[in-house]
């Protein structure tokens, strides 16, 4: 069976194939909807979007997933732990520190996600929730679960550090715990 | 001293797969509309708005395109964006130059295009309209599964079904069946709510609302220049409004959302309602159901019902005409349709035309107190608009 982003690549295909034929026989690279019958002008243009985003101050963080650790920051004078973590606290006059985050928790809420973004949608179907670490922290990642029914909230679960597939990076998942 | 400020027209495009037009087309419809409704000249007016997303639409500057293609060049204005709250957000920006006295006819139009891109992209842009970088990025939640998180939350917490959330899109289709301008306008039953098939689990298509392109625009007036143009002037008496945080990790709740509680608040306390028992100043409200879910949390964010008991107005057919407070008699999101930064806009037309018993046959809400409210979210629960609209004296009475 053909992924999300397979089928709509295929769709996006069949509209491209249909204005090249429009633009052989009047020149323009225009369809007709299928439904109205309205004239849509196919864009000659195509954008590809990837953005390249800062990790410098909070670069601690990526580099203590390859040693297994999920890192947070504290803020020393409030005591407040920022998750994702924060290069600077809310307070100004405040200072933040590295500390690790304990792996175990509950599960609070979850999902799962059928119809996928875009560049999502060579995945299977995949479940994202939100764990409450023993120490109130609360992440969201996805959960090693498929069958929304098999898990119920307040169940125990932890944390582990995973290699992202297909694209082959590390990440964090909420792994639900056997009792 | 604050200015007193209303609406005194209003215009609103068919809401639907609009590929007939583009997007200055379509922002025509109402803007056109809107202006001849409050019997104005375009010299008339001195500020104009436009809330637009954008992103899955082509052209990134609307308020220029929308300004020369309606002839209205010259004039001051600026582009307002709050996601799914920029219609709201449009009028506030809009009402606020008024009060202020920076200006004292302004036209505001919130206007989208949302069927330019293919659906995947759209659920994608929509998806990553929450925090990018750590929600998106890695876990790619879409906005179904954002609410999907709350309705898991919130069925757990307090029992309520699948059911309860399919009973507000029976509801808000029969509303729509008699909405010409909706994207829907057709009943659906229970059964066949259930029967949809799931987008992110627990929420089925039926719980969505559709992508949608559709524009509508309001005119604004001071006290003065209002009083002069009609006898009928719709107030806006109160505006609250309240921001919440990016990643939906840092909730304190996913049963409710907190923004939407704050700017609640402060509407009422503006408003002098009391936030004890809002229904019973109210005769109509008009809600941000993107999904079936978000209006229960609506009804209780707003204080329509107590925190845990939302499905419960549903369940007993609380929110149809007649029963405590009539919600979403337009269709609401869910059928009306969503054009993001149209529907802040198009809730105020509708609560207009409600006021003034202009509504179409069949879902026109009895007005006793003259005061109606619009809940407009933005992402989920990144913004929160409350907005009270007011006759100066009920008609009926």
């Amino acid at each position: 069976m053909s992924t999300q982003r397979e089928q709509a690549d295929a769709f996006l295909q069949q509209m491209n194939q249909f204005a090249e034929t429009m633009k052989q026989s009047i020149g323009l690279p225009v369809l007709l909807d299928q439904k109205t019958g309205a004239a849509l002008w196919w864009d000659q243009r195509e954008l590809k979007l990837r953005f390249i985003i800062s990790v410098e101050k909070t670069r601690k963080f990526f580099e203590a997933l390859s040693e297994g650790k999920l890192l947070a920051t504290k803020c020393k004078k409030s005591g407040q732990i920022l998750f994702p973590p924060q290069a600077y606290c809310p307070d100004d006059d405040d200072e933040p520190e590295w500390v690790e985050l304990p792996k175990e928790g509950e599960l609070l809420t979850w999902t799962v996600i059928y119809v996928k973004p875009y560049s999502f949608g060579h995945y299977p179907d995949y479940t994202v929730g939100i764990a409450r670490l023993t120490n109130g922290v609360q992440v969201l990642a996805w959960v090693r679960e498929t069958d929304p029914k098999k898990l119920r909230p307040g169940m125990k679960v932890k944390i582990e550090i995973v290699r992202r597939k297909p694209e082959n990076y590390l990440t964090y998942e909420i792994v639900p715990v056997e009792e | 001293m604050a200015r007193r400020v209303a609406i005194v027209g209003v215009g609103h495009s068919k809401f639907g797969v609009r590929n007939d037009v583009n997007i200055a087309e379509l922002a025509y419809e109402s803007v056109a509309e809107a202006i001849k409704s409050a019997g104005i000249e375009k010299k008339d007016i001195d500020l104009v708005i436009t809330g637009y997303v954008g992103g899955w639409s082509s052209e990134p500057l609307a308020p220029p395109l929308i300004l020369e293609y309606v002839g209205l060049t010259g004039k001051p204005g600026y582009r307002v964006e709050a996601a799914c709250a920029t219609g709201s957000a449009a009028i506030k920006a809009a009402h606020d130059a008024i009060s202020a006295g920076e200006a004292d006819i302004a036209l505001v139009v919130g206007v989208e295009k949302m069927n330019e891109s293919p659906t995947p992209t759209v659920v994608e842009f929509i998806g990553r309209a929450g925090n990018y970088f750590w929600e998106f990025e890695n876990f790619g939640l879409t906005f179904p599964g954002y609410y999907a998180l709350y309705a898991t939350a919130y069925i757990n917490k307090y029992g309520a079904t699948e059911e309860d959330l399919c009973r507000v899109a029976v509801k808000n289709h029969y509303y729509a069946s008699m909405n010409p301008k909706a994207q829907f306008p057709r009943k659906i039953t229970l059964e066949q709510c259930m029967q949809s098939r799931y987008i992110a689990w627990p929420l089925k298509l039926f719980d969505c609302s559709p992508i949608t392109d559709g524009s509508a625009a309001v005119v604004l007036a001071s006290e003065d220049v209002a009083k002069k143009l009609t006898d009928s002037p719709v107030w806006i008496k109160a505006i609250g409004s309240s921001i919440g945080t990016s990643n939906l990790s840092k909730r304190p709740s996913f049963t409710n959302l907190n923004a939407a509680r704050i700017a609640a608040q402060m509407a009422y306390k503006k408003a002098g309602i009391d936030p004890d028992d809002p229904a019973k100043y109210i005769d109509v409200a008009e809600v941000h159901d993107c999904f079936t879910i978000a209006e229960i949390m609506a009804y209780e964010d707003l204080g329509f019902a107590k925190p845990g008991e939302g499905y419960k107005l549903i369940r007993e057919e609380q929110t149809y005409i007649g029963g405590k407070i009539p919600v979403n008699l337009s269709g609401g999101l869910k059928a009306k349709g969503h054009p993001l930064a149209a529907t802040g806009v198009s809730m105020a037309v509708e609560l207009y035309k409600q006021l003034l018993g202009k509504a179409d046959k069949g879902r026109q809400a009895p007005i006793k107190n003259g005061i109606a409210l619009a809940h407009n979210i933005g992402g989920t629960g990144h913004y929160a608009y409350v907005t009270i609209y007011s006759l100066d004296k009920p008609r009926s009475a």
